[in-house]
């Protein structure tokens, strides 16, 4: 077995055992990007030199004795969080030559465990997109099938991990975004309750349902990663000052009298029939572990796709207003004014996803235009928040399909957005709700796609679904499954 | 026709935090361009803006301190606009909830006592500054300096109650003055802590329909603002008179010329697309934190003004003049503290102190002459033992060396003289000098008596008791 196939549990108990070392373990992996990323395309940095570097400080680290799950274990970053010194591009020419001056949080965090970064994973330009086909340094693949997209936006950080390049990655989720991609490449994806993890330092999309979280190839990894990047940092207002519990202890088979719910919303006719398949077994094998399923109504699902949309867009032409070649980042040359700079730089840096996306929330924050749309929709999401509260009254997990379809092909939708907007729209209610939702493998469709099961829980109810999550793991081979490149 | 002005302002007011709204970086003013910055307020991708409490403390008070009322809950919201001074591409604002609303100010004058409306106080962070010259290394190009982004403002806006060019400067000056007070503001007027925008408009007397406003931006001095509502109001006038019509725009005042002009050449639609900024949760403001910051608060001119003259018994001049600035009552009132009379003690503040200060371009908190030591001079007036006369003297010397007030008339020998003997002895050597006089004010010439206490004071140098020597001169002379 490779270095590069283990789980961070695993690596964590060689290095432990000093029988392998983390300068080893990067190298593994650094050889496998090698190896595999011209067909991936999961990478738009590598930071081979800084990833020994730090692998050898890791193994100092650990030769003194002192060692966290994560010390020496390679890992690698969406392009979204910023890193010191190291170009950060979310996946825009916009930021092709940008090199932040601070850490973000989330990576500060990882590095201060000794976690070894391998570099920064390619996504949709400024994480809009649900096919990793929008990004400025050419589309991510999907290791199970290279004619595939891999899922967005975080679509680097689930193919890195299904293509066995890092250990596991970090992801951000707006609509789906770290669940989407980790189903369709067969990794678990974990978004956590908004508020339970910093945004700070992550370039922000939409404010209000940008949610950070890991990437992993078991349940177990997810619960080591959440809890270490989980918690109130003084430099994000919005993350809430509750105290972490060691997800760890969560990671129990046991779901014996579990109420988990089944939306009647999200269980549609067309939907793909593997997924349903995929779906009804999931439900069975929960049944013969002990749960109790139950039939519930989450009445305003039907409005989440619009309602997101519009909020996140409106919140996007905002955050995406400081690029305009000023301070930093792509400069438009030969502008006659400043406002022929600014307009030239914007049109010159941004791809055509994004600049869709600004259009739409800069119309729809508008003035004589706010009331029917952006304020519209924050009611919407008010009565999509309530739907969720009041379900969780009387269960513990809501379960559901991640995506209405296993990976499609790339090319597929690009010229058809609605149609790629819907690929989203299992999970966006989940960041409209601003609660919780776990991607755990359950499946392969007939074509040989992975199918991932979404398993949703109250607000900073991640200790459930990982429970739950992980009991399915061990009762089903799904996590097995692995994409032969 | 007649027309009645109307005019409501917007006033800016710098606040003196030590660090900016939404991040630690400091607030100095005049460090070199760019020195004062972080990713927060150079607007960096993924950098998280977090609220400064003592600027949600500072806007508390000055809510308080304009009757406004405190809201429990305010939101923060961004306004949305490109300039390159802005580094996010917005700047972060309330809109629909800010942090006080309704209040006012009595406003006093020819008029009598008039109230003035205040619509809000909101919160803001301030944009950065172009500068436009040739710095090195920018090839006579323009440079942004971001130092003063971020810095917190609180934006007061009264309601349009004002109608004329001197209720506009009075209202001014009374919150110039409570923001000084309250400590929130060093009011400096030209390095732009507290500027204003001056709305205007005009209708015809009697009518109940504004006319259409203009803004004059970034006024700011007390003169100016005069000037330029002054010149808007006549310039409109002229305007109507000739059959034009006013629109609505931005204008800026020019000292060198006294009026306004237009800031852009045409009508220009702005759509700020304000909405609530998602990185920044409610702000909750609990009963208690508004009645402990209400407990703290100075207090204001308006109620020391009215104390000094039913407590202490001060002319209406005295009180205004004292409680124009907070360090000048407080220097009075520790001399109160120390045990002077308050009429004393007022004169001497507004006279020989106010008078050395501005002889030396000193402010009152540099003013080398302590309350104490001036209230123990004003102890040997009182006692008799100097003559105000000499007291300025000993002023004067306290001033220039230090010391104390008894030191120096022991050294230089000032105690007054109230020794009839001694005095007497005076009087009867100069009457003796000039005979010629003497016969004259017995002759009937009582102009002459002021010749005799001159010379009387003079031969004691200025020490003997000058009621003492009018007496015995009288006797005397009268023969």
């Amino acid at each position: 077995m490779e270095l590069y196939e283990l789980t961070i549990h695993e690596m964590n108990e060689l290095l432990k055992a000093r029988k392998v070392s983390s300068v080893e373990a990067v190298q593994s992996c650094l050889a496998r990007i090698e190896a595999t990323d011209t067909r991936v395309n999961a990478f738009i940095t590598i930071t081979g030199d800084e990833a020994l570097k730090a692998a050898a400080a890791a193994d100092q680290q650990i030769a003194a004795g002192n060692i966290h799950s994560l010390t020496g274990v390679p890992l690698a970053l969406k392009d979204i969080f910023v890193t010191k010194g190291i170009r950060t591009t979310c996946a825009s020419k916009m930021l092709d030559n940008y090199i932040p001056p601070y850490d973000s949080t989330s990576w500060l965090k990882l590095k201060d465990c000794g976690a070894v970064m391998l570099g920064k994973l390619n996504q949709d330009e400024f994480a809009m997109g649900s096919s990793c086909e929008n990004s400025a340094y050419g589309p991510t693949r999907n290791p199970w099938n290279s004619e595939c997209i891999p899922g967005g936006s975080s679509g680097g950080s689930a193919a890195a991990v299904a293509a066995q390049q890092a250990i596991a990655t970090l992801g951000t989720d707006t609509g789906g975004s770290i669940r989407q991609p980790a189903s369709h490449c067969g990794c678990v994806g974990l978004k956590p309750t908004y508020g339970r993890v910093s945004r700070y330092g992550v370039i922000a999309y939409a404010s209000s349902l940008d949610q950070v979280g890991p990437v992993t190839r078991d349940v177990t990894d997810a619960a080591i990663m959440l809890g270490t990047v989980a918690g109130h940092d003084p430099l994000d207002s919005t993350s809430v000052a509750m105290p972490v519990p060691d997800y760890t202890r969560s990671l129990l088979s046991d779901v014996k009298g579990m109420k988990i719910a089944l939306p009647k919303e999200y269980f549609i006719d067309g939907l793909d029939p593997d997924v349903q398949k995929a779906m009804d077994a999931a439900i069975e094998t929960y049944r013969k572990l002990g749960a109790e399923i139950v039939e519930i109504t989450l009445p305003h699902t039907d409005y989440a796709v619009a309602c997101y949309y519009l909020i996140a867009t409106a919140e996007a032409s905002s955050n995406l207003a400081r690029y305009e070649g000023v301070r930093f980042g792509h400069r438009a040359a030969e502008a006659k004014n400043l406002l022929e700079m600014f307009m030239k730089s914007r049109a010159e840096g941004f791809g055509a996803e994004v600049k869709r996306r600004i259009m739409l929330g800069t119309y729809a924050l508008s003035s004589g235009y706010y009331d029917a749309y952006y304020l519209k929709a924050q009611k919407v999401r008010t009565l999509i928040m309530q739907d969720f509260l009041k379900a969780f009254e009387g269960v513990d997990v809501i379960l559901t399909p991640v995506a209405p379809t296993p990976a499609f092909k790339i090319g597929e939708k690009t010229s058809d957005p609605l149609q790629m907007y819907l690929s989203d729209i299992f999970t966006i209610p989940v960041n409209l709700a601003g609660t919780c939702g776990i991607s755990v493998p359950a499946g392969i469709s007939q074509s040989g796609l992975p199918i991932g099961l979404q398993l949703i829980g109250r607000p900073f109810g991640e200790e459930t679904i990982i429970r739950a999550a992980y009991a399915f793991e061990q009762a089903t081979e799904w996590q097995k499954q692995k994409a032969k490149l | 026709m007649k027309y009645q002005p109307v005019i409501g302002l917007e006033v800016h007011v710098q606040l003196k935090t030590n660090t900016k709204i939404f991040c630690g970086c400091s607030t100095q003013f005049g460090a070199s361009p760019n020195s004062q910055t972080c990713p927060v307020c150079l607007g960096l991708p993924g950098a998280l803006p977090v609220l400064n409490k003592k600027v949600v403390e500072y806007a508390i008070k000055a809510g308080l301190a304009t009757n406004c009322a405190i809201s429990p809950r305010s939101i923060f919201a961004r306004k949305n606009y490109f300039y390159p001074d802005l580094p996010k591409g917005y700047q972060i604002s309330q809109y629909e909830l800010p942090i006080c609303v309704g209040g006012h100010l009595d406003i006093d004058g020819e008029w009598g006592t008039k109230r003035i409306g205040i619509t809000r106080i909101h919160m803001e962070e301030d944009a950065g500054k172009l500068v436009h010259s040739d710095i090195p290394g920018l090839g006579g190009g323009s440079g942004v300096d971001l130092n003063r982004a971020c810095t917190p403002l609180l934006e007061i806006v009264s309601e349009p109650d004002i109608r004329t060019a001197d209720e506009a400067v009075a209202y001014l000056k009374k919150l110039h003055q409570i923001v000084v007070y309250l400590g929130i503001c060093d009011g400096n007027m030209e390095e732009g802590s507290f500027r204003c925008d001056a709305n205007v408009s005009v209708m015809p007397v009697g009518s109940d329909k504004f006319g259409t406003r203009t803004e004059t931006k970034n006024v700011n001095s007390f003169r100016f603002v005069k000037q330029a509502i002054e010149h808007e109001i006549e310039r409109q006038i002229e305007l109507i008179e000739d059959g034009g019509k006013v629109i609505q725009e931005t204008r800026l005042f020019d000292p060198n010329t006294g009026e306004t002009r237009s800031m852009r050449g045409k009508e220009e639609a702005h759509d700020y697309r304000y909405f609530p900024d998602p990185d920044l949760v409610p702000l909750v403001i609990s009963n208690d934190w508004v009645e402990d910051t209400r407990l703290s608060l100075p207090e204001l001119p308006e109620a020391k003004f009215a104390r000094y003259q039913s407590d202490l018994g001060l002319t209406p001049y005295d009180a205004e003049v004292l409680t124009a600035t907070r360090e000048l009552a407080e220097y009075f009132e520790s001399c109160l503290t120390a045990g002077a009379q308050p009429k004393m003690a007022a004169n001497w503040a507004m006279g020989e102190v106010t008078r050395g200060l501005n002889d030396a371009g000193l402010s009152i908190s540099d003013c080398p002459v302590t309350p104490l030591q001036l209230v123990e001079l004003l102890q040997l007036i009182e006692k008799g033992t100097v003559s105000g006369k000499i007291a300025k003297t000993v002023f004067d010397e306290l001033w220039q060396n230090g010391g104390t007030a008894a030191k120096i008339v022991e050294e230089k020998g000032l105690v007054q003289v109230s020794d009839t003997g001694e005095i007497e002895k005076i009087i009867d050597e100069i009457m003796a000098a000039n005979m010629g006089q003497v016969e004259e004010y017995r002759g009937g010439k009582d102009k002459v008596f002021g010749f005799f206490v001159g010379q009387v004071m003079r031969a004691s140098k200025g020490k003997a008791n000058p009621a003492v020597v009018n007496e015995l001169l009288v006797k005397k002379l009268k023969g």
